[in-house]
């Protein structure tokens, strides 16, 4: 043997496969409750009678209002926090352990596309309408993939070589995290930074207004289309990646089934590397596509962390689609649990006095955790029937 | 006592001198006010990270919700502690007790409603109609009861109070409280395994934390309490005073620098009483047959487990005794502070750097627990003061008024986080067990259990 | 005598502080079936994995066509010609019938298509359920496509790990024909198997293994015939 210290165990009997034996059933997809669909129907019917009054204006209105402010925030928050959640699902899948510092990780990349951003204005450079940072966004992944493989080189790849249980890796990542940490606030500092430049709006509240004469307007930030352009097309690539490409197979098979993979010959080196180098481009993304929707915080990147956990969780931990899922399902709940629902309503015909807010604003975070709980609770393996660990 | 026995006798005891001597030495080069801030945290710190220890030490469970039962043990210290505000009582205090019972009565029927119904199409919808419905009607009662209490003179109150106890009683209250939610949480996820259980748990104090931020009748939230009364005399009712000023004039120091020394001296005394009954509490615990169990199914889960172990019920125990120990920390941390604010709880300070201690002292010993207690936090305040200087030495070659100086400056007490990572990550490469490993025991807990099993 | 192909010789392991086999020998030659059976606990499975390089030998060695392979790591030994099926998880659940295969020629991708049609021919599942996650096909295809997936890496040595478990009566029968076809293609068969009367009818040669020892050697037919054989490890 090569490696005398380390007996390389039996792939029969190693407890990480032992793991995998619950996935040895077919994995049932989930699928919406007939009597959701019914319920939607219903509520719609019943909303278009009573605004009949005001005639089809005020429903359109209402909607025009949830778009607004539910569904638009929704779709590019959810992209964000899927981008993250499929980062931190392949981690797990591969490696087997969730990573905490995947939101310092984030704050990472999006700090070196910050500082290449404002290199590249500085040097008189920019991407027209679209803001800078897409150009910048090369230059942060490349950082944030050096950091994750120094981390592997320097910390994990030793603990993987002795198979060590997943805790060993979890307070690994906790000391990740703190390095992490550490090195964002060394370089950047702790305070806010805003680096969206270009063109803001794609079109405004007063331009819808002006266009549809209704009372309530709709407006489209540029980033909130390039979120959601930019998450698109990295998921497409993702999956034809995992799906098409002989890498991509060895991953998903690794991830399956870890001494059977070293059987077949993939190289768990080169299967870890490349994880990381996914995970590292993903994080950056999301991150970068974050800061430039809100704003660029040290701290808020590790407060991202839970939701992206909720989200991995809620899909399914180890499912690439469970995270996309997740990422929308949390993101969704978190804007519409805590959305004052009272103009709303008074389209709709029920004026009201209270806010008609189910929880208030300062609980959107726990929002996420309310919903990881009660899924960890009764569907333990999420949406997606993910890997239990 | 088998903290020292074996090879170990010479190692704690010169970790402790070395520790003792950074004191002295912080004492002699700064000053002895420092030095004994710097003790009254590290005895707090020590006490947190035996919690920590008894739960992943003895138990061997991935808790990361150590900031969420730290602010606990802050909470009871402001309702054992803060005079009651009759106002507020009159004016919410029954619309809150109407919400309390409404909630109650929510949970209750939603739980009726999720074993009574059997048909699975139905249970859903049924549970849901009435989980709206009894949060629509307690928040009924609840909205104007709050906006009532924090009416009341809100600059100064705002808040229901609390029962005007002396505080000291509030580390007792502190760690009740802590055990009472951490038996709740420990119910719903303590079926978890270690990474799940780490993120449902993380999750759980950040909730926690949430609601003490914004719940403004119940602490006043970020507008923090800031009036705790004291279990030590006062620094200026001590110089105030003839016999005080002679002493100080016998020492040979300032009356009000003498002051400050000896109120710090005397927290240091309660606190260390603490830490020395619950390190014997625990020693008592680890080496009784009830830890000699825990050791058993925390080595080999199934194996305890087929002997007809309760495992479940026994993690909930330790879960439980665990998170009182922290909650005690948490209302002594806020006596000394002599406020509550609910935003400086983060989980880095609070649960990670507390996991470090642990780790980097030694899971599953309690010595090595308290003594990653004295050293992380050690090393963490002086880092703080370590990194500018630091910064100066090495950027003395640049100009005053450089502006990549100046940026270093600024953010030179960042290189904490940095430092603390690092030696996080050294101490679990070079000494995977910790500073002072675990003795008693063959088998170690997770950290340490590397390569597989033979088949 | 030339060596055979494949040779465990005086192979000393176990796990721990307990040794398992003490000097046991396990040879076989191309295009035959070699099987291994004996009682619980006798250390078959052992063996097997002390051979494919699982465990690490405490005394003797392995040679694979004359070269002494006994330091090779497992995944070398695959590159170096050895197959392996283990007894259980030996797909890849999550992935197609067909990217099962493919992973199984990872090593080696060159005329993947004609290597899959060859082996479609043995088992015709893995046509019909090509596009099918492993993970949802029954225990017998399962060890069908474990199988295909091993000879993917076109071993010389063929080696099953108790193929026959969980797999239903009829098509033991089947599975057993489709691994005589594949050793009648000249590779060499070593089959660990507790169902001995049915293995030891279709081996070319029989080790029977009692504590950790050999106890009798033969060809599967003379051990079927043996007395000693028939009474103590096939009921009579």
């Amino acid at each position: 043997m090569k490696q005398p210290s380390h007996p390389r165990p039996s792939p029969v009997d190693s407890k990480v496969v032992g793991a995998t034996a619950e996935t040895n059933r077919p994995p049932r997809p989930w699928r919406p409750p007939w009597w959701m669909a019914v319920g939607v129907a219903l509520g719609l019917v019943v909303l278009a009678l009573v605004s009949r009054e005001g005639g089809g204006v005020n429903l359109l209105n209402a909607l025009v209002r949830f778009a607004n402010f539910v569904v638009i925030p929704g779709i590019s928050y959810g992209s964000q926090l899927a981008l993250g959640a499929l980062g931190v699902t392949l981690i797990y899948a591969v490696m087997r352990f969730s990573d905490f510092a995947h939101g310092d990780t984030m704050a990472f990349g999006a700090m070196g596309v910050i500082l290449t951003t404002r290199v590249l204005q500085g040097m008189g450079i920019s991407a027209g309408p679209l803001p800078t940072a897409l150009l910048a966004l090369p230059f942060g992944i490349l950082g944030a993939i050096t950091l994750a493989l120094v981390f592997d080189r320097a910390v994990y790849r030793f603990y993987r070589r002795q198979r060590a249980a997943p805790v060993t890796f979890v307070i690994a990542s906790i000391g990740a995290l703190f390095v992490t940490n550490g090195l964002v606030r060394l370089i950047i500092g702790p305070g806010d930074q805003r680096f969206a430049d270009g063109v803001r709006f794609i079109f405004r509240v007063q331009e819808f207004k002006e266009m549809t004469g209704l009372s309530e307007g709709l407006a489209l930030r540029t980033t909130q289309v390039i979120t959601l352009a930019v998450a698109v097309i990295v998921v497409l690539g993702l999956f034809l990646f995992l799906n098409r490409t002989s890498l991509g197979k060895a991953m998903r098979a690794y991830a399956d089934n870890e001494d059977l993979a070293l059987l077949s010959g993939i190289n768990p080196e080169r299967v870890a590397l490349w994880t990381w180098i996914i995970a590292a481009t993903l994080a950056t993304i999301a991150g970068t596509l974050y800061g430039l929707d809100k704003s660029f915080k040290p701290f808020t990147y590790f407060q991202l962390l839970l939701p992206i956990f909720a989200s991995a969780i809620v899909g399914g931990i180890g499912k690439p689609l469970g995270a996309i899922a997740g990422g929308f399902v949390v993101a969704f709940s978190e804007i519409a649990f805590t959305y004052p629902y009272r103009k709303i309503l008074g389209y709709l015909g029920f004026e009201t006095d209270s806010l008609v807010q189910l929880l208030s604003t300062d609980y959107k975070f726990a929002v996420s955790f309310i919903i990881l709980v009660v899924v960890l609770i009764w569907r333990p393996r999420g949406i997606f029937q993910g890997r239990l660990v | 006592m088998t903290v020292n026995a074996g090879t170990g006798m010479g190692k704690p005891f010169w970790l402790a001198l070395a520790m003792a001597m950074a004191l002295v030495a912080v004492g002699v080069l700064q000053s002895w006010n420092v030095a004994l801030a710097i003790l009254n945290l590290q005895l707090i710190s020590a006490v947190m990270a035996l919690g920590v220890n008894i739960q992943w030490g003895y138990g061997g469970l991935f808790n990361f919700g150590i900031m969420g039962f730290t602010a606990l043990g802050g909470l009871a210290a402001v309702l054992v502690a803060m005079p009651p505000v009759p106002e507020a009582w009159a004016a919410g205090g029954g619309g809150m007790a109407l919400a309390a019972v409404t909630m109650a009565g929510t949970a209750a029927a939603v739980w009726a409603l999720h074993r009574l119904i059997k048909v699975k199409a139905l249970r859903g919808p049924a549970v849901a109609l009435v989980f709206v419905a009894g949060l629509a009607l307690t928040r009924w009662f609840y909205g104007p009861s709050v906006a009532a209490i924090e009416a009341v003179d809100s600059s100064v109150t705002g808040f229901l109070g609390g029962l005007g106890l002396p505080i000291i009683l509030s580390w007792l209250a502190g760690g009740v409280l802590a055990a009472a939610v951490a038996w709740v949480i420990g119910r719903i996820t303590l079926g978890l395994q270690s990474d799940y259980l780490a993120i449902a748990t993380l999750g759980i104090s950040a909730a926690l934390v949430a609601v003490l931020r914004n719940e403004d009748w119940l602490a006043r939230g970020v507008k923090n309490v800031t009036t705790l009364p004291r279990p030590v005399p006062y620094e200026q009712d001590l110089h105030g005073q003839a016999w005080f000023i002679d002493l100080a004039g016998r020492v040979g120091m300032e009356p009000s620098l003498l002051s400050g020394i000896v109120v710090k001296a005397l927290y240091a005394l309660l606190f260390g009483v603490v830490l020395l009954v619950l390190f014997w509490l625990s020693h008592r615990a680890l080496h009784s047959p009830w830890g000699r169990m825990m050791r058993a199914i925390r080595d080999n889960r199934d194996a305890a487990e087929a002997m007809g172990k309760d495992v479940t019920r026994r993690h909930l125990q330790v879960f439980v005794l665990g998170s009182a120990v922290v909650g005690i920390a948490g209302a002594m941390l806020v006596t000394l502070n002599g406020q509550f604010t609910p935003a400086s709880y983060a989980p880095f300070r609070y649960t990670f750097l507390i996991w470090v201690m642990v780790i980097v002292g030694g899971s599953g010993n309690n010595g090595g627990a308290v003594l990653g207690g004295f050293l992380v936090w050690f090393l963490w305040v002086q880092a703080e003061v370590g990194g500018p200087w630091l910064i100066t030495a090495l950027t003395s070659g640049l100009q005053e008024d450089s502006p990549l100086r100046q940026h270093l400056l600024n953010v030179a007490p960042h290189t904490r986080q940095l430092l603390m990572g690092l030696i996080l990550l050294v101490v679990l490469r070079l000494s995977p067990r910790g500073l002072l490993p675990e003795q008693s025991s063959k088998h170690s807990p997770g950290p340490q259990q590397i390569g597989t099993e033979p088949s | 005598m030339p060596d055979p192909f494949l040779i465990g010789e005086t192979i000393t392991c176990g796990y721990g502080d307990t040794t398992i086999l003490h000097g046991c020998t396990i040879s076989v030659e191309k295009g035959e079936i070699a099987v291994i059976v004996g009682p619980n606990g006798a250390g078959k499975s052992t063996a097997m994995k002390a051979v494919f390089g699982l465990l690490t030998l405490r005394g003797g060695s392995v040679r694979l066509g004359g070269r002494d392979i006994s330091t090779l790591t497992p995944p070398d030994r695959v590159a170096a010609g050895m197959g392996f099926v283990p007894q259980t998880n030996n797909v890849f659940p999550s992935l197609t019938v067909r990217e099962n295969l493919e992973m199984g020629a990872y090593l080696r991708p060159h005329d993947i298509e004609a290597r899959i049609e060859q082996l479609a021919g043995l088992f015709p599942i893995l046509q019909e359920r090509s596009r099918q996650p492993a993970g949802e096909l029954s225990g017998g295809q399962r060890q069908q496509v474990a199988v295909a997936r091993a000879m993917m890496t076109q071993p010389k040595v063929l080696m099953l790990d108790e193929p026959t478990a969980g797999v239903s009566p009829i098509l033991v029968q089947e599975l057993f024909a489709r691994i005589q076809e594949i050793a009648a293609a000249g590779i060499a068969v070593l089959i660990v198997e507790q169902n001995a009367r049915q293995a030891l009818s279709l081996a070319d040669k029989g080790f029977v293994l009692v504590q950790g020892k050999n106890r009798f050697t033969g060809t599967g037919q003379d051990l079927l015939n043996d007395p000693d054989v028939r009474q103590s490890f096939l009921g009579g």
